[in-house]
């Protein structure tokens, strides 16, 4: 990647994200899949969660996009993945694990039919 | 229609799981409902005080303190026949809720944590969708440094790491020394024990704090930026690492970032994970490849630092602050939080609590909403005793201090401090003189040895505090205690020393009455402290089997075949193993010791 030589320049692609860059970047595809790995998360487990969305949804042909976030303050029910439909709100799932995932695969990303485990969110972005 | 069951801990003490039960059994009875309605068992809503909450979907119907027979109702009025439920709607008595369109409790504002739990922390795309680096970009073009201190000394943004000094007052002082060559110190030595806002951040939006670095050394006039991260730390290590790599790669670090003419670069520095590093001048000490032992102030940082150069050290969650602050404003920011405290602060909320997780909260919610609200209440239904903020330069605030809002100030008058944001709940199980004593045992770990009141007399205290849980200490060691408390806090060198008898200065302050029964009573109610409680034999269920007498490692079981056994309290070592090998249930754990009467 070149280097920015402008504001303008970096603005411009933040426009270029937002808009969507389906052939270069895999963060934007319709569904979106974000497992939180920090520390304690993959302490609980995470990285296997990880893991086995990116084989299994590849493996049961859903296309989405999956990636790797942060701490999302849910440390009482971690592993935590965020799942986002289009067109939907944002979902937080709560205490995945491979069974879990599964069931999350299967239901909510393929028909969009809530599975036990939501948890509310509970804080707004400023 | 979905319903949506909470079954958070909490929703569990009051019979989520029978309410539950319910409402799955009358729904799968019926052939209908059983195509149209959906159970969801959802986690904590945060309304815990009125539980069990259920949410129906569509219409964001919220119900509270549903018990299990009102379930019929709920189905039979408002899923048959569309017709809501007033009499179990939940009202909000606080004005302050926000009805929101997926939930009712929004007690926290997220601003250090924006993109925390958002972006993938290891991809700089996603990060600059999410406006990662559009403050720095605006303030190195629109900006001169002087107008962008100006910005943070509006906005009231106080040090994140304990202390509270105006951030920007702070980047002033830097801004105004003369030198050839500044720094710009991130302060990422977490040190406190249950805290980790820190860690979270950098891992989770490292680029916020690169953001922040650079836009800081543009103010006070530095081109380089160094981390002191602690080597405890290797995924916030390896995140920070990929970040920086990222920005270089972008210009975003550098020579002439952005085409501004201004260079800066970033690069780490690796703390051995000493508390007393947190400490600035010690930092600073650590960082040049020295003891990490502080040292006196006067020179300020901000004068005499790295390498004797001006230096300004900030925390990573006070970085974290300032790229929202640049992009909404200054008076955006001064609109959240109390009146000397502004904006929100992270607190990391652990101990005996439901919901343990990092939370962020504007300045001046109370404890309770903390605690009970967004927190949970305490776990298993028990008691809430004390909670412990500001680590082991902070103190312990009771039930009485639950109401009051929390800011820098209020905090401190309490007792405790802000400090950096940990928040450690405890409950009835929890033995005060046992709490004081967990973070003198880490003081005295800590302590560099520099001075003597710190290296000596915290060892005293721990010594003193020893005595006591073992229940040999006596009234005049509680006012020995006293004072060589307040005698530390005056003579010790730096912060460490200066703050590290408030654990024991304030549990002594609020819970007098535990210090006294285990000095006089010689009893610890909570049952936590070992030489304070006893197995005790009962002469009406023990057979004299004798298993108890096998079993115990230390023999302290004495008695005869078939004959009542006894339990020797000095010999015993509490291990618990009698109580497992006992049949008969004939071994109890007693406040007192049994009276053995001499024939």
């Amino acid at each position: 990647m070149e280097k920015f030589k402008s504001y303008e320049e970096l603005k411009a692609l933040r426009e270029t994200l937002r808009i969507g860059r389906p052939d270069k970047s895999s963060e934007d595809k319709p569904v979106r899949v974000k497992v939180a790995m920090a520390t304690c998360g993959i302490a609980s487990g995470a990285k296997e969660v990880l893991d086995y969305f990116t084989a299994e949804l590849k493996k049961r042909s859903v296309s989405c996009s999956i990636s790797q976030t942060g701490c999302m303050g849910y440390c009482y029910a971690e592993p935590t993945v965020e799942i986002i439909l289009p067109n939907r709100e944002p979902v937080v799932f709560g205490y995945v694990d491979i069974v879990r995932a599964d069931e999350i695969i299967e239901k909510y990303i393929k028909t969009g039919e809530l599975v036990d485990g939501i948890i509310p969110t509970n804080y707004e972005r400023r | 229609m979905q319903l949506m069951v909470c079954a958070g801990n909490s929703c569990r003490h009051h019979n989520s799981e029978d309410v539950i039960t319910r409402i799955k059994w009358r729904i799968e009875t019926d052939e209908e409902l059983m195509n149209s309605v959906q159970v969801i068992q959802t986690a904590c809503f945060g309304l815990c005080a009125s539980g069990t909450i259920i949410k129906v979907l569509p219409g964001n119907i919220f119900y509270a303190n549903v018990k299990p027979e009102d379930t019929d109702e709920i189905i039979n009025e408002h899923i048959i026949n569309g017709r809501v439920v007033e009499r179990l709607l939940y009202h909000p008595d606080d004005q302050k809720v926000i009805f929101g369109t997926k939930c009712l409790n929004r007690k926290q504002i997220r601003i250090a944590l924006r993109n925390c739990g958002v972006v993938n922390p290891e991809n700089i795309d996603h990060c600059i969708k999410h406006n990662s680096y559009l403050a720095m970009g605006k303030v190195l073009t629109e900006y001169s440094p002087a107008e962008t201190i100006e910005i943070i000394k509006k906005s009231g943004l106080r040090g994140r790491g304990g202390g509270g000094f105006p951030c920007g007052l702070k980047w002033e002082i830097a801004s105004k020394n003369d030198a050839d060559q500044k720094y710009v110190v991130c302060n990422a030595d977490e040190g406190d024990p249950g805290a980790f806002m820190d860690r979270s951040i950098l891992e989770g939006d490292p680029h916020a704090v690169l953001e922040s670095m650079v836009i800081c050394g543009y103010c006070v006039g530095a081109s380089k930026g160094l981390i002191y991260i602690r080597a405890e730390y290797p995924l916030a290590i390896k995140r920070l690492k990929i970040a920086i790599e990222q920005a270089r790669n972008y210009g975003l670090l550098g020579e002439n970032i952005l085409g501004t003419g201004f260079s800066f670069d970033i690069s780490l520095r690796y703390g051995a994970g000493a508390f007393v590093c947190g400490e600035e001048t010690a930092l600073i000490h650590s960082m040049e490849g020295k003891r990490g032992e502080p040292t006196n102030k006067p020179p300020f940082p901000a004068q005499s630092g790295y390498l004797g150069k001006p230096t300004n050290v900030n925390n990573v969650e006070t970085f974290a602050n300032i790229p929202q602050i640049i992009l909404n404003g200054a008076n955006w920011f001064a609109s959240i939080g109390t009146e000397k405290s502004k904006g929100t602060k992270v607190f990391a909320l652990a101990g005996k609590i439901n919901n343990v997780g990092l939370i962020e909260v504007p300045m001046g919610t109370t404890l309770r909403e903390i605690i009970y609200e967004i927190g949970g209440g305490i776990r298993g239904g028990k008691k809430f005793k004390a909670v412990q903020t500001g680590g082991p330069s902070g103190g312990c605030l009771t039930e009485k201090h639950l109401d009051i809002p929390i800011d820098y100030e209020s905090l401190t008058q309490a007792g405790s401090m802000m400090g950096s944001g940990g928040m450690i709940v405890m409950d009835e199980d929890d033995c005060m003189v046992s709490v004081a004593k967990f973070y003198l045992d880490f003081i005295v770990e800590e302590s560099c040895g520099k001075c003597a009141p710190c290296r000596i007399g915290n060892k005293r205290l721990y010594e003193m505090l020893d005595k006591i849980t073992q229940g040999k200490g006596t009234l005049e060691d509680l006012e020995r205690l006293k004072n060589l408390c307040n005698v530390i806090k005056d003579t010790s060198l730096c912060g460490l020393g200066q703050t590290s008898p408030n654990p024991v200065l304030s549990t002594m302050e609020n819970f007098a009455e535990e210090y006294y029964e285990h000095v006089v009573e010689k009893k610890c109610r909570s049952g936590h402290c070992k030489s304070l409680y006893y197995y005790v034999v009962s002469d009406e269920l023990c057979v004299g089997c004798g298993a108890c007498r096998r079993c115990c490692p230390v023999h302290a079981i004495t008695g005869d075949k078939k004959q009542i056994h006894h339990i020797d309290p000095d010999i015993c070592i509490r291990c618990g193993e009698c109580i497992e090998k006992c049949s008969f249930d004939a071994i109890t754990i007693e406040l007192e010791p049994k009276r053995v009467t001499v024939l």
